[in-house]
């Protein structure tokens, strides 16, 4: 809401020296947060000139220029830059007549685009200042002409400052308005607030007018549909103001109000209506009174009908829509926006007036449906002082009798559902509880009243009964927010709470973080990705068949999904890294995937708030949520090291995503196991399904490998990139809760190397499972050390050599006993797959 | 067997300064090395005269051992004294013939990092767990419930069409994507006895297009405390020791009166950064409140009974602040630049 300053000073007292800045920075302590401040773009001498004669010449592009005599000062005096009373100026419009007042910019002014006025040569004169135009002072978009002084009705004298003739000095404070205080969409509301900012005495703009009788027209409030049991409409008031000349200029100190709040002047019919709205945050319109066919029903909207709004939109009703009709049909969207057929124009002579106060949900939904957020569906969703409609409706009439020349009719109607006054109980050391500051009976009797409540004080308490603007107010939690607020949240003390002793992080937590931190410190680089994705790059590495969760209003229509899959996001990345000039990568990424455990649909599930749903509810609800188990994902190209002194190149291969693996069950006390494995999105030889073994048995965690060469090529990623992507769940499930200790033997070791020949086929991992099943339990540790195929070989078979460490915790083992153990270990690889012991 | 020398104070003088005189002549290590069995060993003069002691009569061993003893030790001595020098003389020739060029090192292993907002997560979530606080999380998407109707966002108010909600299709699923963390606040106080403190931080969503300051994906952390007698004064205290641990000792906090759903009463949140680039200032870091009795009401909590308070901030704002990160940009666009300037510490 932005306040024209010089209209907030008629309901508060300002300091003589206030600015925007310095109103904000008092409401911003009552909780109206700074947005900004508004002034006329314009400086510099601006004056009432004459135009004393001119002559049109006729230019060589076709266009009429005037080059005038105007007088800027009286004369004999100097003008306000300086120089002479009378100059020539260079005039481009042709709207104006000798003796006509108009608006001269002299030389030195400034306009808006710091657009500079200066003496300038152009079409054969020295044009010495300009005549503006409305819209050249930001006053309208009209620039048909210059202004004429006498349009506007006023008469001053030569050489005074425009700026007070127009109002050019107004500017404005600009605040933000939360959602509970519709109130301060109005000076009325913000006037309130500075005055509880600063203790200045605030004065009620209600006071302005006052409803005179009126009767006779037809109104009926027939709501048959009314959301949640509410009535669509509280209040509505109607009058006829007869013989209006809507041709009649708009002040110009209203006109500069209405810019400075923020609206554009239309005409002055329209812009009294949209004055008494900002003045009283309550919303009026007026009809065109002799294109009405009959009275005035408001009614919900039945099937089929539309509505012409002002904006030229035909827009189709739905039955949950109040409207404002008459006998022709729809003729206004309550509380949303009127309709064309009723709309004033330069032809209006009679005027009906309405001020109505309509329920928020009806207008915050009609307003959504049609998409229309209009000034005043902003003012009803919020909730609107249903005692202000007569009010209103009488500095309408009033506005319009003094500036349209109209005159009040006895015309009229009204309608008004009971207020209802429900008193709130408010505990005498509630709000104490509530802030921590300790507040008298005085201090929350006087706050209160401040507000506008009426307070009556009972045994160990207050019964509040809230002020009509403040609907929000319903608990007693909102009536201490008040007392603090009011007087001052800068008196609540400073205490630190003892929490009861914590557990410090979850298992899962402390897992997460030692993997995280373990990659990060074995060289790879944390990254973050959106989690939206195409239908394609979402299935690269996911079954079609697996369901996905899709945005219903994405941002990006082809990143509508969630992800099933870190890798999609993360090949981007690298993407984005390698375009940059970031070529040797070791990216990872720690997060949520989304797994629906079927194709996510309609439920009707939906318990209401602010009550503990049943258990079953409860239950109910999470299982509509779809598994969104954590990931750790990690891509790698180009080089592992890069050339350095004394240092080849290394480049980065399949081995290292197998190695995010092995660091993160590292990290979480586990070991991986490898299989040989194909899935979607990897390169189908050189890729390993992830196994660590939990309390159940050997359990899939995920895949690492190198890329689908195709998925490379596709992707603009180089052949040879790899990628891991492992569930995290998985592995903090299997994780121990507590590591057991091994002894830790002093004998001295015996250590042997084993070369054994098996076929191509067979994978190594499994013959050292073989080795280590075999060799019992002096074998402590076993290393694949070399994987020799190629000459010397037989045909389809390759040698895996093992360094095999045996140790017994007793005694000095005899290279006997360690052959032994080492034959056994032969003997169960050459069972299992025919491995045999190369000389 | 050899010629046979008188043991006299003369001879064995001789044969010691004729020792210390080849011993002093040995130009190296080497060479002095070459001299140990003919001045030193058993082939040595000295040596010699000692074999001849034990044939020599008893009464005169006493005498011509320590004569013979005394020069031996003292050309064991002048030998060692020598070796030694030639090996320190080795050693520093060896030393110099290995240097290196240390400043260009190269580096076997290459850095990692974490991303600055991940980092900041933990970071945060330490101070909280340093006040005996646990941490909390919640599913990213999330149903409406949890995330409006039990947070007091009724589904009509305009507060809720505020919060550019990201739906999953079909709308009428009521899945969306959590635009906030409060609703692990919700979920916190269904699963949790009371007393509760927790921290819950996470990541959010809102339908905002990506630019220097805004992101449609962004993380925030909540802290939720649910007790009995908790104030605003509680609250106070806790925001301001949590911002002394953020931004130093210097640092302080000041409450405006604000508006949330799911808090009554609410309050925005400065900070006052004694570091902040440019110069202290403040600067606006998050929003809290009380807790709204509809929320609790929500949660089977009674409010009656227990009171309690909540406060939420960006993590984006916060380390844009703090760390003086300037384009939102930088913290989605996942360039390595961007997380390896932090490293591991922000």
């Amino acid at each position: 809401m932005r306040a024209p300053l010089s209209w907030l000073a008629e309901y508060v007292d300002l300091p003589g020296d206030a600015t925007p800045e310095s109103v904000m920075a008092e409401l911003v302590k009552v909780g109206l947060e700074e947005e900004g401040a508004h002034r006329f773009e314009l400086s510099g001498p601006i004056v009432v000139g004459q135009v004393l004669e001119f002559t049109p010449e006729e230019q060589s592009n076709g266009k009429t220029i005037r080059w005038c005599q105007v007088r800027v000062a009286p004369e004999g005096q100097k003008a306000a830059d300086g120089g002479d009373d009378v100059r020539g100026i260079v005039c481009g419009a042709g709207n104006f007549e000798v003796g006509d007042k108009v608006v001269v910019c002299l030389p030195g002014a400034v306009l808006p685009g710091n657009f500079e006025i200066a003496a300038r040569k152009t079409y054969g004169h020295v044009s010495d200042g300009m005549m503006a135009s409305a819209r050249e002072l930001t006053l309208s978009d009209d620039h048909a002409g210059i202004i004429r002084l006498h349009e506007l009705g006023l008469d001053p004298k030569v050489g005074t400052d425009v700026f007070e003739v127009l109002s050019l000095n107004e500017s404005a404070a600009e605040v933000n308005v939360t959602p509970d205080r519709g109130y301060c969409f109005s000076i009325r509301g913000i006037a309130r607030e500075y005055a509880h900012a600063t203790k200045q005495v605030f004065r009620d703009p209600k006071s302005n007018a006052f409803l005179v009788h009126g009767e006779g027209f037809d109104l009926k409030v027939d709501d048959q549909a009314p959301i949640r049991d509410r009535q669509g409409c509280v209040r509505f008031v109607a009058r006829v103001v007869k013989g209006v000349d809507p041709t009649r200029p708009t002040p110009p100190w209203m006109v500069a109000r209405l810019k400075m709040a923020g609206m554009r002047s239309i005409s002055l019919v329209v812009d009294i209506t949209n004055y008494v709205m900002l003045e009283l945050g309550q919303p009026t319109h007026a009809y065109d009174f002799d294109k009405l066919t009959g009275g005035i029903t408001v009614r919900r909207a039945m099937a089929g009908e539309t509505l012409k709004t002002l904006d030229g939109q035909v827009r189709k009703l739905d039955p949950e829509d109040l409207l404002i009709t008459d006998q022709s049909g729809p003729i206004g969207l309550a509380g949303v926006m009127g309709g064309e057929s009723t709309e004033v124009s330069d032809s209006t002579v009679n005027v009906l007036v309405e001020a109505a106060c309509f329920e928020p949900v009806t207008i915050a939904r009609s307003a959504r449906r049609h998409k229309l957020p209009s000034e005043a569906s902003k003012r009803f969703e919020r909730g609107v002082d249903p005692m202000m409609a007569d009010n209103a409706a009488a500095r309408v009439v009033q506005l319009l009798e003094v500036h349209a020349l109209g005159e009040a009719n006895s015309l009229g109607a009204e309608f008004k559902l009971p207020i209802e006054a429900k008193p709130i109980w408010l505990p005498l050391d509630f709000a104490t509880e509530l802030v921590g500051v300790e507040y008298t009976a005085e201090e929350i009797t006087a706050t209160l009243h401040e507000i506008g409540c009426v307070v009556a004080t009972v045994a160990d308490g207050f019964e509040v009964v809230p002020p009509t603007w403040r609907p929000d107010i319903t608990h007693k939690t909102d009536l201490v927010e008040e007392i603090a607020r009011i007087t001052g949240y800068d008196r609540i003390p400073s205490r630190i709470p003892v929490a009861p002793p914590g557990r410090g992080l979850t298992k899962r937590q402390k897992l997460r973080r030692l993997i995280v931190n373990a990659l990060a410190a074995s060289g790879h680089t944390e990254v973050l990705t959106y989690p939206f994705l195409g239908a394609e790059a979402n299935s690269w590495f996911t079954s079609e068949s697996q369901p996905k969760a899709t945005l219903a209003n994405a941002l990006q229509g082809d990143a509508a999904q969630m992800r099933c899959d870190i890798l999609p996001g993360l090949l981007e990345a690298t993407k984005r890294n390698i375009s940059r000039g970031l070529v040797n990568l070791a990216i990872f990424e720690e997060g949520a995937v989304f797994l629906p455990q079927a194709k996510v649909a309609a439920s009707s599930l939906m318990p209401v708030g602010n009550r503990l749903p049943s258990d079953q509810d409860l239950q109910q609800l999470q299982a509509l949520i779809p598994n969104q188990p954590r990931h750790l994902a990690a891509v790698f190209t180009g080089a592992r090291r890069s050339q350095q002194v004394g240092l080849a190149a290394e480049q980065y291969d399949y081995r290292d995503a197998i190695q995010v693996a092995r660091i993160a069950a590292q990290a979480v006390g586990l070991e991986l196991f490898l299989k040989q494995a194909s899935p979607k999105g990897f390169h189908p030889g050189r890729t390993a399904e992830l196994l660590v073994l939990g309390a159940h048995g050997q359990v899939s965690i995920g895949f690492a490998g190198e890329l689908d060469p195709k998925l490379a090529k596709d992707t603009d990623l180089p052949r040879g990139t790899a990628a891991v992507e492992l569930d995290l769940e998985k592995l903090y499930a299997a994780a121990p809760d507590v590591q057991t200790a091994s002894e830790i033997t002093v004998m001295p070791a015996a250590t042997q190397d084993l070369s054994l020949e098996v076929d191509l086929g067979v994978p190594a991992a499994q013959v050292l499972e073989a080795i280590v099943e075999g060799a019992g339990n002096l074998l402590e540790n076993a290393v694949l050390v070399d994987d020799y195929r190629g000459a010397n070989m037989s045909e389809g078979k390759k040698s895996l050599t093992f360094a095999l460490r045996f140790r017994a915790a007793d005694r000095t083992l005899t290279q006997v006993e360690a052959s032994e153990s080492r034959d056994a270990a032969v003997a169960k690889a050459n069972q299992l797959f025919g491995a045999t012991l190369r000389a | 067997m050899s010629e046979q020398i008188e043991i006299t104070q003369n001879s064995v003088d001789s044969a010691l300064a004729e020792a210390l005189a080849a011993v002093a002549g040995a130009s190296d290590l080497t060479a002095l090395r070459a001299l140990r069995s003919t001045v030193v060993g058993e082939s040595s003069k000295l040596s010699l005269l000692n074999a001849q002691i034990k044939s020599l009569p008893n009464d005169a061993k006493a005498q011509a051992g320590a004569m013979v003893g005394k020069a031996r030790a003292a050309l064991n001595e002048a030998f060692g004294v020598k070796e030694a020098v030639f090996a320190e003389q080795e050693e520093r020739a060896k030393l110099a013939a290995e240097s290196v060029d240390v400043t260009a090192a190269a580096a076997p292993i290459k850095f990692g990092a974490r991303h600055p907002l991940s980092l900041l997560q933990d970071q945060i979530s330490d101070v909280f767990i340093g006040m005996g606080w646990e941490i909390a999380e919640g599913p990213e998407i999330e149903h409406e419930w949890f995330n409006f109707d039990a947070l007091n966002f009724d589904a009509d108010h305009p507060a809720r069409a505020m919060q550019d909600t990201f739906f999953v299709d079909p709308v009428e699923s009521h899945l969306v994507l959590r635009t906030h963390t409060s609703p692990v606040q919700v979920r916190s106080m269904l699963e949790r006895e009371v007393p509760i403190y927790v921290l819950c931080p996470g990541r959010v969503f809102r339908t905002d297009e990506l630019d220097a300051t805004h992101t449609p994906v962004f993380h925030q952390v909540e802290g939720l405390a649910i007790d009995k007698g908790l104030t605003m004064a509680e609250l106070k205290g806790t925001l301001e020791h949590f911002a002394r641990i953020m931004f130093g000792p210097d640092a302080k906090i000041r409450l405006r009166p604000s508006f949330f759903p799911f808090t009554e009463p609410s309050a925005e949140l400065d900070v006052w950064h004694p570091g902040a680039k440019g110069g202290a200032r403040w600067v606006e870091w998050g929003g809290c409140g009380m807790v709204n009795p509809n929320v609790l009401m929500a949660a089977g909590i009674d409010p009656e009974e227990y009171s309690g308070f909540a406060f939420g901030m960006g993590i984006e704002r916060t380390l844009m602040f703090r760390n003086d990160v300037k384009d939102m940009h930088d913290m989605v666009e996942a360039d390595v630049r961007f997380s390896e300037q932090f490293g591991l510490v922000l």
